[in-house]
């Protein structure tokens, strides 16, 4: 692999820029891999680099149906926080987002990590004791946030409106090293990591069945042909039903839509992210200009990554009270991902009934924060059987009723 | 934008007059059930890639609980019935045997 730098671009330059490489290879498919991950998205590729990176795993696959980042990672509003109230939430999130600090030099790609600040608003009595509830969480678990009054959330986001007719702004949990980074490229990066650690990425390899010998995994069917392997995990957020199916278990997880839209590009007017829980939106300004926005989810399962139109109207509808600059904008383009809800609202990293089989899904609405501290997580549960980031994430907790309630802590779906 | 009927009422309604109530014909276990059983009828769903079997509400309607039988992939509809029923009733299995052979979804198919 060749190093992006300042010389790299220097030196292409003077040559026509003919001496650039693919950023990662696809080769065919080997007989047998080590590891197979299913689904080459954030979450999947991040485990495969964890896996070479901590554990020197690199005979490994991972297995796309589509193309590489073209599901919920390339469709979600790219906020990375970590301010959550239960323990073991607020641990895999800050460790996903101080690896997100250093991601573009780890990886020699620029990732575009904008650490401009995230506020969540406070719109109620019950938000302002939430969030302050979360701040004083948060500082016995060394993430730095702190709750602020209206006057500072004006000083930080300046076209907000506090004295909306409905929900006037009473507050708000600021955590400062929160932001965005571009979503792509955090797969791009992960994949070419991978890559030059020498692991295959099989894209347009849809997994038809899963094989199995005396209850523990061998290998998948795929489109490409069969492909053996030792462990197995599976990756595939939305579809993680459909693929525990061929696995041969159940999961205690819904697929639902969850919708994103962006408007026309606008000059700059708002430099921090900003989320109103009780009337559920969420907005930013990406480098192109354009408000890149988010709602709610859709309350019936859905496969087909549209999601349904009055969703739109009604987080639109509500941002407009916070934010009646927007009134005039047009909306370019609107998306929806399939999000695996589970029965918390927390993700399960864990293994599965199957042995050698792993599963890490339920990000729900909320993953993209997640994609390093949850690949982190992942490739040490599947080297070495154990994790302590991902202990109380095992699907096991639903059966025993330890559950991570931040449904309860975050008012909506997170 | 879904449309269902409601069978009570006979009304097309479009999906903002309804509320979705999740996955239908769940088996009920309480009090002195074994906890495998418990989990399952909490929390663990069929999630089907296709053919699915749900409860909804003619919430800004009559007011009264129904079941639809719904495609997740298409999302076409391929039928709504009483909430009294425990089972898809066979002309509504008939219907989506017709559009989706070889179907299943749990013990009914």
């Amino acid at each position: 692999m060749k190093r992006y730098s300042a010389f790299a671009i220097a030196r292409e330059a003077l040559r026509d820029h003919m001496g650039w490489t693919r950023a990662w290879e696809s080769p065919e498919p080997r007989a047998q891999y080590d590891v197979i991950i299913i689904g080459a998205g954030g979450h999947g590729l991040a485990t495969a680099y964890h896996l070479g990176k901590e554990h020197g795993i690199t005979n490994v696959a991972v297995i796309e149906k589509g193309w590489l980042g073209g599901g919920n990672t390339g469709r979600n509003t790219t906020i990375i926080r970590s301010n959550y109230l239960q323990d073991p939430s607020a641990a895999i999130y800050e460790k996903a987002r101080s690896l997100y600090e250093t991601l573009s030099q780890d990886l020699n790609y620029n990732v575009m990590f904008s650490p401009r600040g995230v506020i969540m608003l406070a719109q109620t009595e019950h938000e302002v004791r939430g969030y302050k509830r979360t701040a004083h969480a948060n500082a016995l678990q060394g993430v730095a946030t702190e709750y602020i009054g209206p006057q500072k959330v004006k000083e930080l986001c300046p076209i907000i409106c506090l004295d909306g007719p409905r929900y006037p702004v009473l507050g708000g949990l600021w955590q400062a090293r929160g932001g965005t980074a571009r979503h792509d490229a955090v797969a791009w990066g992960y994949a070419r990591a991978c890559s030059d650690m020498g692991m295959h990425i099989l894209q347009k390899c849809e997994v038809t069945g899963v094989k199995t010998q005396n209850g523990k995994v061998t290998g998948v069917t795929t489109s490409r042909g069969d492909i053996g392997c030792n462990k197995m995990g599976i990756v595939v957020a939305g579809n993680s039903g459909h693929l525990a199916e061929m696995a041969g278990f159940r999961l205690p997880v819904e697929s639902v839509a969850l919708q994103a839209l962006v408007s026309e590009p606008i000059k700059p007017c708002m430099d921090v992210v900003v989320m109103a829980n009780t009337v559920h939106g969420y907005m930013s300004q990406s480098d192109k200009g354009e408000m890149v926005i988010g709602g709610g989810a859709d309350g019936y399962n859905n496969y087909t990554q549209r999601g349904s139109f009055h969703h739109i109207e009604e987080t639109v509808r509500a941002l407009i009270e916070t934010f009646p600059m927007i009134s005039r904008l047009k909306m370019l383009r609107q998306w929806g991902g399939i999000v695996d809800m589970t029965g918390d609202r927390s993700p399960i990293i864990s293994k599965t009934p199957l042995e050698g089989c792993f599963i890490n899904c339920g990000w729900g609405t909320g993953g993209f924060k997640a994609i390093p501290g949850s690949g982190f997580a992942m490739a040490e549960l599947m080297a070495t059987g154990r994790s302590p980031l991902a202990a109380e994430f095992g699907m096991e907790r639903f059966r025993e009723g330890r559950f991570i309630d931040e449904s309860v802590a975050a008012g909506v779906a997170h | 934008m879904l449309l269902l009927r409601c069978p009570y009422c006979g009304v097309d309604c479009d999906e903002t007059e309804l509320s979705p109530g999740g996955e239908a014909h769940l088996k009920r276990f309480g009090p002195g059930s074994e906890d495998a059983d418990f989990e399952g009828y909490l929390f663990q769903r069929e999630n089907p890639k296709g053919v699915h079997f749900e409860r909804w509400r003619h919430a800004n309607g009559c007011g009264k609980w129904f079941h639809a039988a719904r495609c997740t992939v298409t999302l076409e509809v391929f039928g709504t019935y009483s909430a009294q029923l425990t089972e898809p009733p066979q002309d509504i299995k008939d219907a989506i045997t017709a559009k989706r052979p070889g179907w299943h979804w749990r013990e009914f198919a």
